[in-house]
């Protein structure tokens, strides 16, 4: 405990020596200014202790843990079934693709495989839940710049999305759907015709929305050059999904790794962006929600019958074994390093969130820059508090 | 207003009826503009139908914001300056009838009838330059600050392509009267054609253009809101208001809007006016009695014309970053209205 | 038992199974680089692979994974606590006494020495594959090398172990915690700290049930697993 203060009094004094080399330096005083944790602009309690000559930001350090729920520890009390409740709310947004993960690496290590049809389900509940996702994305970009009506189309057009998985699952935001060996039901009747004609309509979205914003000459201004991460650095700090491939690295972990989900049998394009900037980082998702309404028509074409459920005891004891199981969830690389004794419960499982990674490049990219390139980059790095502070 | 009727009215009834005027004048087109436009038009924009539940279409909607904030607690930071605090929203909302004082309604149908009217305006449409930054100053919030500092150099900055594009009306019209403008456009003939008179709007093309988006920035609307920037700064120097002087600020932001609107109907659409070569008059004296009631109406349609552009404007562009809001007034207005102060005054001698 | 490293040889009867290349040779890479600092691996071949590296050898495996085996994503770094937990799933009651548990660490993949190790997830870009490295984390003074100048995204993660495992980095600049107040005391996710939602609140399992007219025997343990475990669904 001592060295903790220690290193505490040292941060504190480094701090205060820093503030003291820019008073001699420039002759005026930072200002401190606390973003958060109560803003518009990020998405949750997310608190950033910036320190500001005049508006360009010298220093900044973001400090998490207001939503801390204490995840890892809780999932030691559960059942393996029971998490799946618990992690669904990690990245609240995209819900069905956090249990995704998890129930993967407990169906390694039980030796289970879900059937076909129960898997192509289970990869079109996950693409959904991913426009669901980033279609919230593509309208709150527009508020943080500024600009205050798509995220209206965004909400609309999403509300058709989250009927389809309330449709399937029974639940809008938190559906609880998978379980360890395939899914607790099938699709009703009509789901598929109905989820084309959402899927079109999401086309239709995302046309509009890179009509209204993208197109526009002040978004372009905003987003273009800002925050650039260059892939060496987004590789270090662990960057994953649409960051890290809107700095030109080729790594998508739908088609890079071989998972019982159905992505090896459909072919879909993975997008890349050279520039690395806020842009980039947008503009990509666009494109792989664009991507995600198609995957999910070619897999409804291509669904296989038969059951959902395969044959798994009634009380779930998983053997003893580590496992880790990682998917290219919508924030990013969501992975779950799961460590089962033999018992009901998971001896310890580690959850890597895309949203940690990506934010602890904050203090890297915020050098530098204006106060509302601070909001144009967090919004473009695109987080989701639960999925931080897990 | 001195004719108005036939009656001789002595001076506190004509004073009495020019304040009740003028704040008609500020509050309808406020309260006109949020109704019709932030309330509807921007829902019917974004796909959705905004307030519907207070009275008809939610046509009280206004009436009972008004009601919600002037019951509101009136809070106010324990640092900050109290007595500057309280000035700030009064200073920007005077400045706001200290414009309208200018605008001609009609022939006779005027609050004052200055030599150097839109001189005036453009002096007094500063003040509100102060409120703003003294408002940002005296919150005690580095929020307000930074809003407030923002709108210390946008405004300033965007005086000047106003004050230049409304020179070049000013040189075509050969007056600083405001009536005087609204004559000259409403009797004057376009390259020898006076069917529709001499509209500045179109032979002062780019200088209306350059005044609109003037405007816009001057009223700190999107593209041009980094003083209020919602989503970074909260409401930048408006945040720690509430209650009352919050009303105070949301008014005076709506009936600036409709007041400059108004100006610039005045300076560019012909005011009051239908070109005059259609009822053959010729001098401001013989315009006939009714145009005293009519001209008003024109005022508001033309008013409520421009509003829309500047209000579509606002919920159509996200906004631009301050360094580059001084560059494009710096960079491309200033340039631009002076070139065309230059064509204007050219074109004036030769032709 | 199950398998903990694949030193252990087959008969000689077992055909020559499919090895996996790839991730061989990244041992061999390893074992070059570290000599015998590399104490143990395991390949799931075709899936996945653990190495452990000596406690001292810890940054020297992460500049080997990063320089020569050429992993570039750093995924995360955490620990691992591998004393059974005293308190089992939390739902003891707490009127009873508290019933024995067997407290032995058995550690799990390429084995361990000690109650905690730290280990990270890296992986290559190119060749597409991940390394999960292990690392002993001495019991008396738990503290390892740093892993904040091999990669950059290591400093949340290592500020992230240290408050809830309380083990030291070395040559961390700036260990203050991450999701807790700064003057919480404790580590969390040691086996030893209690889940504190279920010490202030038993679990209701054991407390609130009440038992069904007519129903004999008591409702244990497994019991009230087996209905937790029909109403979360397994199906079939």
């Amino acid at each position: 405990m001592t060295d903790l203060i220690d290193r505490q009094k040292l941060s504190y004094i480094a701090a205060q020596a820093a503030d003291a080399r820019l008073n001699v330096e420039l002759e005026t005083e930072g200002m401190t200014l606390n973003i958060g944790p109560q803003h518009p602009a990020t998405h949750g309690t997310l608190r950033i202790i910036v320190r500001l000559d005049g508006e360009q930001v010298i220093w900044a350090d973001p400090s998490a843990g207001y939503m801390h729920r204490g995840y890892e520890k809780l999932t030691e009390v559960r059942t393996f079934p029971q998490v799946t409740t618990l992690v669904n709310r990690i990245d609240w947004l995209g819900s069905f693709a956090n249990e995704v993960p998890f129930i993967l690496a407990a169906e390694k290590l039980m030796g289970v495989e879900a059937p076909p049809r129960a898997q192509w389900i289970r990869t079109i509940l996950f693409e959904l839940s991913r426009i669901a996702n980033v279609s919230l994305f593509l309208g709150d970009l527009g508020v943080q710049l500024g600009a205050i009506t798509p995220v209206f189309m965004a909400f609309r057009d999403r509300e058709y999305v989250l009927n389809l998985i309330e449709g399937a699952t029974g639940g809008r935001f938190h559906p609880n759907f998978d379980r360890i060996g395939g899914l607790k039901d099938d699709l009703p009747a009509g789901w598929i015709a109905e989820t084309r004609q959402v899927m079109k309509k999401l086309r239709n979205f995302c046309d509009e929305i890179e009509d209204l914003l993208f197109g526009n000459a002040i978004f372009q201004t905003r987003t273009r050059g800002i925050g650039v991460i260059p892939a060496p650095v987004a590789l270090q700090y662990g960057l994953s999904g649409a960051n890290l491939r809107a700095s030109g690295v080729d790594w998508d972990l739908r088609r890079d790794q071989v998972l019982p989900l159905a992505y090896d049998k459909i072919d879909f394009k993975v997008w890349t962006h050279p520039d690395g900037d806020s842009f980039a980082r947008c503009w990509l998702r666009l494109q792989e929600t664009r991507e995600a309404t198609h995957i999910v028509d070619k897999l409804l074409d291509g669904l296989p019958a038969g059951p959902v459920m395969a044959k798994v005891p009634r009380i779930i004891r998983v053997p003893e074994g580590e496992a880790y199981v990682s998917t290219e969830n919508p924030l990013g690389e969501m992975g779950y390093y799961v460590v089962s004794k033999g018992d009901m419960s998971p001896f310890r499982v580690k959850i890597r969130t895309a949203s940690f990674n990506n934010i602890s490049i904050v203090p890297w990219v915020l050098r530098g820059v204006f106060v509302p390139d601070v909001i144009t980059i967090l919004a473009s790095l695109y987080f989701i508090l639960g999925d931080i502070d897990k | 207003m001195s004719v108005m009727f036939a009656v001789d009215l002595p001076y506190w009834a004509q004073s009495l009826l020019r304040v009740l005027g003028g704040t008609v004048a500020v509050l309808l087109p406020a309260g006109t503009i949020v109704y019709v436009f932030l309330f509807k038009m921007m829902s019917f924009m974004q796909s959705r139908l905004g307030p519907m539940e207070a009275g008809p279409y939610g046509s009280m909607q206004l009436f009972a914001e008004v009601g919600k904030w002037l019951q509101k607690e009136d809070i106010q930071p324990e640092k900050a300056d109290a007595r500057i605090f309280k000035m700030a929203p009064l200073i920007v909302l005077v400045s706001t009838f200290l414009l309208v004082a200018v605008v001609p309604f009609g022939p006779d149908a005027y609050f004052t009838d200055f030599e150097a009217g839109i001189f005036y305006a453009l002096a007094v449409s500063s003040i509100s330059v102060l409120g703003i930054l003294i408002a940002g100053w005296s919150s005690a919030n580095k929020y307000s600050l930074l809003g407030g500092l923002r709108a210390a150099g946008q405004l300033i900055a965007y005086e000047l392509p106003m004050v230049l594009a409304v020179l070049g009306v000013v040189i075509q019209a050969g007056t600083l009267n405001m009536q005087g403008i609204v004559f000259k456009q409403n009797a004057d003939s376009m390259f020898g054609w006076n069917g529709l008179g001499n509209p500045y709007v179109l032979t002062q093309f780019v200088g209306f253009v350059v005044f609109m988006i003037s405007i816009q920035a001057e009223l700190t609307q999107a593209p041009f809101d980094m003083p209020i920037a919602e989503s970074e700064l909260v409401s930048g120097y408006m945040t720690e208001y509430s209650g009352f002087r919050f009303l105070i600020f949301f008014i005076a932001e709506f009936a600036t809007v409709g007041v400059f609107s108004l100006i610039a109907s005045v300076l560019f659409l012909g005011g009051w006016g239908i070109p005059f070569s259609w009822f053959g008059w010729d001098s401001i004296n013989a315009v006939d009695d009714w145009m005293n009631v009519v001209g008003p109406l024109i005022m508001i349609t033309k008013m409520l014309a421009l509003s829309f552009i500047i209000m579509w404007v606002r919920f159509s562009y996200p906004r631009l970053r301050e360094d580059q809001l001084q560059r494009f007034a710096w960079k491309v207005l200033i340039p631009v209205s002076l070139a065309n102060i230059m064509v204007t005054a050219i074109l004036k001698v030769a032709l | 038992m199950v398998p903990l490293s694949d030193t252990q040889t087959a008969t000689d009867q077992t055909p020559a199974l499919p090895g996996d290349a790839k991730r061989e040779r990244v041992v061999q890479q390893l074992r070059d680089a570290l000599g015998d600092g590399l104490i143990d691996s395991l390949i799931k071949p075709g899936d996945d692979m653990w190495v452990r590296v000596r406690t001292d050898s810890w940054r020297a495996a992460g500049m080997a994974l990063r320089d020569i085996v050429g992993c570039d994503h750093f995924s995360f770094l955490s620990a691992i606590d591998w004393m059974p937990s005293p308190f089992g799933r939390g739902e003891d009651d707490p009127t009873a006494p508290t019933p024995e548990r067997d407290m032995t660490i058995r550690p799990g993949y390429t084995g361990g020495d000690t109650r905690m190790q730290v280990f990270a997830r890296v992986s290559s870009t190119t060749a597409h594959f991940g390394v999960t490295i292990k690392a002993d984390v001495p019991d008396d003074a738990p503290v390892i090398d740093s892993w904040l100048t091999v990669y950059a995204g290591a400093n949340w993660h290592e500020r992230e172990a240290h408050e809830m495992f309380g083990i030291g980095f070395e040559g961390h600049p700036d260990l203050r915690n991450m999701y807790l107040p700064t003057e919480f005391e404790g580590y969390p996710l040691r086996k030893d700290f209690p889940l504190l939602a279920r010490i202030v609140k038993p679990w209701p399992g054991i407390v609130d049930v009440e038992l069904l007219p007519g129903a004999g025997d008591s409702a244990e343990d497994g019991d009230t697993a087996q209905a937790e475990g029909d109403t979360a669904g397994s199906a079939e």
